[in-house]
């Protein structure tokens, strides 16, 4: 054996090396986590302590929790294909790959000053993250946290634009938005060191995130500065971006912003897409067909999250300041709000677990989340979580675009 | 009011220190604020994000009015919005003074 038979052996040493150089408490391989599977579990910020607690959505109680983790203040995270690793993207520029079943950090870089999110490809194999500062995105392997590729968003000479909307796409792509520069950028990474950028540009004024459609055939961007919504059909990036619902506030003065919608969350059920609108107590219903705006749905505030139930049949959605104790329910059959709830101060996120049976909704100011059943929206369970943000549950390792 | 003219002096007393304790209370909310709603968009270390950062360095060439001013009244053509449904004068001036002197960390 003059050589080892595969690559494999030699990384899993060298990161189980280096996770254990960074942790030498933990004993390798952690003989005393007992043998599991991950499709229950999920992860809680918990942002003010650079922490996450992971969960169970079976007996939905908490498992333990992971600390090291930096500024979490709009912390996210995807997961590996293999449902076992998240990858936390901390504000502080910090990205960590969390182990679940052992319950640790096994690798943790900080790759930038100021970061907003990150998305992980088709295959698995790399992990990106969007930054503000500098302006940018950079890949990296998931298996080692190696750096492979370096995207300045220099739209400008010398100018750099903070990064938002990053989402996976087919074909080892990832595609982004730049806020200052009004463009959205498709990166081709099927050869990692070598990325391919295509750029749309004019497709609006200041896109404040994005999300790709569960098909993974449509990347919609949200624009701040204006009344509407930039749209590129992945299916054919020759193609131009378009706008839709260009002037969805038809002139009216917008309120006050307190916070920022969130768009990746897969509000697509059946052929209608449920969009926030911009300083408005509205939620806009566009079909997926012609992109035309078939209805909108007034709400208790500004919506934040405006999350599809898994089977399309629900539309939940919550509200910034100062509203941000109301959760409303539309049913996507009447279009129309059918329940509000009052889960706690400040709701900040909500998540369905994978067959939708139950949402989790975190209450910061609570420091709890709350777990309610979709169909009697009887309370289940509340866990006590310090200052939780962003719930995830590992289902999201097998969806396009989570 | 009987206990009061009796004894006015404990009166006045007593009204200052529920009026201490409700502007105690009142800055509570608002590092909380400061720390949690602005951090949203500012960081909540206020060291930048979709924001600029609002660290004491960062604002020393900024006059205590601009900052105020902006709390209150946005800046238009960015994401800043207007806080003063939301904050007070005083809010505003308290959070300003603060940011440039004291800073929000614990």
């Amino acid at each position: 054996m003059r050589r080892m038979p595969s690559r494999w052996p030699v990384r899993g040493w060298r990161s189980l090396a280096l996770a254990s150089m960074l942790l030498p408490a933990v004993a390798l391989g952690c003989p005393e986590a007992p043998p599991r599977g991950t499709g229950d579990l999920g992860l809680i910020v918990e942002r003010a302590a650079g922490r996450v607690q992971l969960v169970e959505t079976t007996g939905r109680s908490a498992l333990g929790s992971i600390d090291g983790l930096g500024d979490l203040s709009h912390a996210s995270l995807v997961y590996s294909r293999d449902g076992r690793y998240a990858f936390v993207f901390g504000r502080d520029g910090g990205l960590s790959k969390v182990d679940l079943l052992c319950r640790r950090i096994e690798l943790r870089v900080l790759q930038a000053g100021n970061s907003i999110g990150g998305a992980i490809s088709q295959d698995g194999r790399l992990v990106a993250v969007a930054n503000y500062a500098p302006g940018g995105v950079k890949v990296f392997s998931s298996d080692s946290l190696e750096l492979l590729a370096d995207i300045p968003a220099e739209y400008e000479p010398g100018k750099r634009a903070k990064v938002v909307g990053l989402e996976d796409a087919s074909e080892g792509r990832f595609v982004f938005s730049l806020f200052e520069a009004g463009e959205i950028w498709i990166a081709d990474l099927s050869e990692p060191r070598l990325p391919r950028i295509t750029r749309f540009r004019g497709i609006g004024s200041q896109p404040y995130d994005a999300l790709v459609t569960p098909d993974g055939r449509w990347y919609i961007a949200g624009l701040f500065g204006e009344d509407g919504l930039a749209l590129i059909d992945l299916w054919h990036p020759e193609r131009p971006a378009r706008r839709i619902l260009s002037g969805y506030g038809r002139g009216q003065e917008a309120l006050p912003v307190y916070k920022m919608p969130h768009l990746e969350g897969w509000a697509i059920a059946g052929r209608y897409a449920y969009l926030p609108a911009i300083g408005r107590h509205e939620v806009l219903v566009v079909d997926t067909d012609s992109w035309r705006e078939i209805a909108r749905i007034s709400v208790a505030g500004q919506p934040v999250f405006v999350m599809a139930r898994p089977d399309g049949r629900q539309v939940w959605v919550n509200f910034a300041l100062p509203h941000n104790d109301v959760v409303q329910v539309i049913d996507t059959q009447t279009q129309a709000v059918h329940k509000t709830l009052h889960p706690g101060k400040a709701v900040l996120h909500l998540e369905f677990t994978p067959r939708g049976e139950a949402v989790w909704i975190s209450a910061r100011d609570d420091d709890r989340v709350l777990v309610y059943d979709t169909a009697s929206f009887a309370q289940l369970a509340t866990l006590a979580v310090e200052k939780p943000s962003g719930i995830f549950f590992t289902a999201r390792a097998f969806r396009i675009g989570l | 009011m009987l206990s009061l003219s009796a004894h006015p002096a404990d009166g006045a007393q007593r009204a200052q220190e529920t009026q201490d304790g409700s502007v105690r209370a009142r800055h509570l909310a608002l590092r909380h604020l400061v720390k949690h709603d602005c951090g949203s968009c500012h960081g909540m270390r206020l060291t930048g994000g979709l924001g600029p950062p609002l660290t004491a360095v960062a604002l020393a060439d900024r006059p205590l009015q601009f900052i105020e001013s902006m709390i209150l009244r946005g800046r238009p053509g960015t994401a800043m919005p207007a806080w003063q449904g939301i904050l007070s004068d005083a809010d505003a001036r308290w959070i300003a003074e603060m940011l440039k002197e004291e800073g929000f960390e614990e």
